[in-house]
């Protein structure tokens, strides 16, 4: 299954709500756009709600990074929510849990961007 | 659709047996290779985890293989060859493409690779599998993965009293 991408926006913070698979040709150029158009219009908190994302490569990963790495250069911040547990798990392996702030409840998550 | 219906009934077959496949330089061939790799590993009786495992070290051997090997390249192939020993699956993807030298490839564990927006595909493939080799072709790479079904060494044998795995 491609990724879908749903947007809201609740006190100021834009939730991308994703599902599907994030793998090269299946999702990484989806989240690229999405995350690098609401960085460009001056977005500055955006949080990534994973948890119906249930398949992850070794490019959505690098594109998970890419997403926190443009963020951060433009002064923006790129959080995640309520990682499923394969992603969890391949995160923890990569050590990109220690990169990311990953947070289990959006009422937290939207409250610590302030 | 033909040739995926075959690939069905053939891994359906014995538990035990050998696949072999050639594949256009595609996305699509990564997915179908992906599929097999499942295929094989349930079939196997390896648990869900093992079976993601199996299933994601093939994925990215495979878009390896097609983007970084053959480049997309229509004239290039990729040939897989999946084999259910009794005591492991061994999984033999290869390319022909410009050949990899895995032993140049950055740790992307390191502090200072944590950020790269690449380079985690073939850590993820030695962190799934229990033994990763690289061989050289002319031209391409082989690439074989190996996920052992019984244990190296059992208790109360030695090591020579173990299955092999090829």
């Amino acid at each position: 299954m491609a990724l879908t991408i749903a947007s809201r926006e609740v006190d100021g913070v834009v939730i991308l709500d994703l599902s599907g698979r994030i793998t090269l040709g299946e999702g990484s150029v989806q989240l690229r756009d999405a995350v690098r158009g609401l960085i460009s219009k001056g977005q500055k908190s955006i949080l990534l709600n994973m948890a119906e994302v249930n398949y992850i490569d070794s490019s959505g990963l690098g594109e998970l990074v890419s997403a926190f790495t443009s963020a951060k250069n433009q002064q923006a911040e790129v959080k995640l929510l309520k990682l499923t547990k394969k992603v969890h798990d391949l995160l923890q392996l990569t050590k990109l849990y220690t990169v990311f702030d990953i947070k289990d409840d959006e009422a937290s998550a939207i409250a610590s961007f302030k | 659709m033909r040739r995926k219906r075959r690939i069905e009934y053939q891994v359906n077959e014995p538990k035990t047996g050998r696949l072999s496949l050639t594949l256009k330089s595609t996305m699509e061939s990564v997915a179908e290779l992906e599929a097999v790799a499942e295929k094989l590993a349930t079939e196997a009786g390896l648990n869900e985890d093992e079976c993601f495992h199996v299933a994601m070290a093939v994925h990215e051997g495979a878009v390896n293989a097609v983007l970084h090997g053959n480049e997309y390249d229509p004239s290039k192939q990729v040939s897989a060859s999946f084999e259910n020993t009794g005591a492991a699956l061994v999984i033999i993807l290869s390319d022909q493409g410009k050949g990899l030298d895995p032993d140049s490839l950055p740790d992307p564990l390191a502090p200072e690779n944590l950020l790269r927006g690449a380079g985690r595909g073939i850590f993820l493939i030695r962190s799934f599998m229990d033994e990763v080799r690289f061989r050289r072709l002319s031209p391409g790479t082989e690439l074989t993965m190996i996920k052992r079904l019984v244990p190296l060494e059992q208790p109360g044998k030695s090591p020579q009293g173990t299955a092999p795995l090829l």
